[in-house]
C-alpha cells in the first residue's frame, strides 16, 4: 500500500493526464519533432567531441578530422589528469557535497513538514516567506559578508568554508519543493497516524518521509549537482591546492595545461562522470521530481 | 524531544481547521532558519552595510560614507555593466524560453522516443560551468576548433575575440546548458494541462497549431512565469560560465555586473564599492522578481504563498 501511495503522490502533476493507451490527436507533432531532433544535435556533437578528443594524442589532435575517432586512441591524458592530484580534489568534492546535502535536505524536510502541518503559526508563515524571498534574491551577490564571516570564524580556506554556505543556499528551494510533495500526502491519513497516538516526529519518520520519497531523491540529486559544480564559492572562499575542488582544479589545469587540449578535456569528462552516474541511477525521480516540483 | 502521544491527541480541536494541526511543530523549521539567517539573510544585510564602508578584504573595515557609491555611480563602467547584463537576460530569455516551451511541449507527449531525448537533453545540465566553458573555447578555436577542423569557414571565426561573436557565443553556451532545464519545467506544465480541454478542441475540429495557441501556451502562464523568474534571477548573476569562457572580454564587451563585483572585489580588493554593485545586483533581482509576480497577476506565487 505505502508503494502505492507514494508512486501515487510523485505523479500527482500528471494525474490529469494519466498515460493512456490513446492519445489525443493522434497526429504527429512535426514541428516539435523536428526540433527536438535539431536541439538532440546540438546537445550530442558537442558532448562527442568531448569524449573523442580526450582520447587523441596531442599531436594527432592538430591534425585529425576533429569528429573521426582517434586513430590512435590514448589513455595518456587520464594518466595526466590523474597523477595531478585528481583524486584529492575529487575527495575534496565528495566531502563538500556530501556535507552540504546530507544536512541540508534533513533541515529542509524538519521545516518543510512543520510548514505543511501547521501553516497557520505566524512564526512559521513568517518562515516560509522568508524561505520564498530567498528564491527571489541572487545569493552571489551576497558573497563578500560571507567571505567576511568565514574569515572571522576562522573557515577561511577549510571544507567548512564551503559546506555552510552552501547548505543556506539549497535551504530555499529545497523547502519549496518538499512542501510541494508533503502537501500531497492526504490529511486522513495524518489524522489516522495521530489517532494511533504517533508523535509528530513518528508521523515524519514513518508517514511524511516514506510517501515523499521521490521528492527527497529529487532534491538530494539537485542539490548535488549544484554543490559538486560550484564554483563562487571554492574560488573565493578557499586559497590552497589542497581544499580545491573538481571545479576549480578543471580551471587552474585548464590554465597549466592549455596547449594539450585533449588532456584539458579528459579533465572534463572525468570531473563530470561521477555526477553522470548519480544520474543514470536516480534519473527517473530526477525528471519527475523536478518536473512536478517546478510544474505547480 | 519526541512530542508525547498524550499531547498529540490534547491537540485534537485543532485538527479541525484546514491545513495543520498542532502548533507545537515550529521548533521543527529552527535548524534550517538558523543556516538561512546566518548565511542568507545576515549577509544580504551585511551587504548593504559594507557598501558605507572601506575594507581592502584583509584589514580594517572604516565606515566611509558614500564614497563607494560615489565611486561606483560615477563610473562609466557600471552603465555598460547594466547595459550587458541586461542584454545577456532579455537576449538569453529570447533564445530560451520559444524553445523550451517547444521541446516541452513535445516532451510532454507520448513520442516513442521522448525517453531516449529526455535522458540525453539533461546532460548539460549535468556539466559544471566550468567544464562547459571550457569545452567551448576549445571547440570554436579559430585554428584548432571544429570549424577549422572541418573546413567550414562559416565557423572559422575569432568566435571570443570580436565583441558581438564573443556576447553571441555567450548567450548560445547559456543556452545549450539551460534550455533542458527550462523544458523540463515546461513538460511538468504541459501534463498538468487537463485533457478534456484537448479532446472538447478537437471535437470542435481544432488542429495542433490551433490548440498549441488556444490552450497550451494560455495554460503554461503560470510555469512561464516560473521559468522566466529562474531564467532572470540566474541569468543576473551568471558568472562562473563568463569568467572561464571570456573573462568579460574581449575589452568590456561580456562584462557583467556579477563578473564587474567580483573583479572590484576580489582581485581590486576594493569590498566597499563591490558591496555596493552587490546591492545593485539584489535590487535588479528583486525588482524583476516582483515585476514578473506583477505580470503573472495574483495567483502565480500567491498559490505558492498560499499553499504555505
Amino acid at each position: 500500500m505505502t508503494t502505492t501511495l507514494a508512486k501515487n503522490t510523485s505523479q500527482a502533476a500528471a494525474r490529469h493526464t494519466a498515460p493512456g493507451p490513446k492519445r489525443v490527436t493522434r497526429r504527429p507533432n512535426w514541428v516539435g519533432g523536428a526540433a527536438a531532433w535539431l536541439w538532440l544535435a546540438v546537445v550530442v556533437v558537442p558532448i562527442y567531441w568531448i569524449v573523442i578528443t580526450s582520447f587523441k594524442t596531442q599531436s594527432n589532435y592538430y591534425v585529425e578530422k576533429p569528429l573521426l575517432p582517434p586513430s590512435e586512441p590514448t589513455l595518456d591524458n587520464y594518466r595526466l589528469v590523474i597523477e595531478s592530484d585528481f583524486i584529492r580534489y575529487f575527495i575534496n568534492s565528495v566531502v563538500v557535497t556530501v556535507g552540504a546535502v546530507a544536512p541540508a535536505v534533513v533541515v529542509s524536510f524538519m521545516a518543510a513538514y512543520a510548514i505543511v502541518r501547521s501553516g497557520r503559526g505566524r512564526f512559521l508563515r513568517w518562515t516560509n516567506s522568508a524561505f520564498l524571498m530567498g528564491l527571489a534574491i541572487p545569493h552571489q551577490a551576497t558573497i563578500i559578508p560571507i567571505y567576511l564571516i568565514i574569515i572571522r570564524l576562522g573557515l577561511y580556506d577549510t571544507p567548512m568554508a564551503l559546506i555552510l554556505p552552501s547548505i543556506a543556499f539549497a535551504i530555499p528551494l529545497s523547502v519549496l519543493i518538499l512542501s510541494n510533495f508533503i502537501r500531497d500526502v492526504p490529511k486522513e491519513l495524518f489524522e489516522s497516524m495521530r489517532l494511533d497516538g504517533a508523535s509528530e516526529l513518528g508521523t515524519l519518520w514513518h508517514l511524511a518521509l516514506p510517501l515523499t520519497r521521490p521528492a527527497v531523491v529529487t532534491v538530494v540529486i539537485y542539490n548535488a549537482l549544484t554543490i559538486w559544480n560550484g564554483f563562487l564559492l571554492p574560488l573565493i572562499l578557499t586559497q590552497s591546492p589542497e581544499q580545491r575542488t573538481l571545479p576549480l582544479a578543471l580551471w587552474t589545469f585548464q590554465g597549466q595545461y592549455s596547449i594539450n587540449v585533449p588532456a584539458v578535456l579528459a579533465s572534463v569528462v572525468l570531473t563530470s562522470v561521477p555526477i553522470l552516474i548519480l544520474y543514470v541511477v536516480g534519473r527517473r525521480q530526477l525528471l519527475a521530481g523536478l518536473t512536478a516540483g517546478f510544474g505547480k | 524531544m519526541t512530542v508525547p502521544p498524550i499531547s498529540a491527541r490534547g491537540n485534537a480541536p485543532l485538527a479541525a481547521v484546514p491545513g495543520g494541526q498542532g502548533r507545537g511543530l515550529a521548533w521543527l523549521a529552527v535548524p534550517a532558519l538558523l543556516f538561512f539567517v546566518g548565511f542568507g539573510v545576515i549577509p544580504l544585510i551585511g551587504v548593504f552595510v559594507l557598501s558605507f564602508t572601506a575594507w581592502d578584504g584583509l584589514g580594517e573595515i572604516r565606515p566611509a560614507g558614500f564614497d563607494s557609491w560615489r565611486a561606483v555611480l560615477s563610473d562609466p563602467g557600471l552603465p555598460h555593466a547594466l547595459w550587458v547584463t541586461f542584454l545577456v537576460i532579455a537576449l538569453s530569455w529570447v533564445v530560451q524560453t520559444p524553445a523550451s516551451i517547444l521541446l516541452g511541449t513535445f516532451l510532454a507527449g507520448f513520442q516513442r522516443y521522448r525517453a531516449v531525448f529526455s535522458v540525453i537533453y539533461f546532460i548539460p545540465l549535468l556539466l559544471s560551468s566550468a567544464a562547459i566553458a571550457i569545452t567551448y573555447k576549445a571547440l570554436l578555436d579559430p585554428n584548432f576548433g571544429l570549424g577549422a577542423g572541418l573546413e567550414i569557414p562559416l565557423l572559422v571565426q575569432d568566435w571570443l575575440g570580436e565583441p558581438v561573436l564573443a556576447f553571441s557565443v555567450v548567450i548560445f553556451v547559456v543556452s545549450w546548458q539551460f534550455i533542458p532545464f527550462h523544458s523540463l519545467i515546461y513538460q511538468g506544465g504541459v501534463r498538468q494541462i487537463p485533457r478534456s480541454m484537448y479532446e472538447a478542441a478537437e471535437i470542435d475540429g481544432a488542429g495542433r497549431v490551433r490548440m498549441f495557441f488556444s490552450i497550451t501556451l494560455p495554460q503554461l502562464k503560470y510555469t512561464i512565469i516560473t521559468s522566466s523568474t529562474l531564467m532572470v534571477v540566474g541569468s543576473l548573476v551568471f558568472f562562473d560560465l563568463i569568467f572561464v569562457l571570456t573573462a568579460g572580454g574581449p575589452g568590456d564587451a561580456t562584462r557583467v555586473l556579477a563578473l564587474e563585483m567580483y573583479k572590484r572585489g576580489f582581485q581590486a580588493n576594493l569590498m566597499g564599492p563591490a558591496s555596493a554593485i552587490a546591492v545593485i545586483l539584489v535590487l535588479v533581482g528583486l525588482a524583476l522578481a516582483l515585476l514578473l509576480r506583477r505580470l503573472g497577476g495574483r495567483d502565480a506565487t500567491h498559490s505558492q504563498l498560499e499553499g504555505a
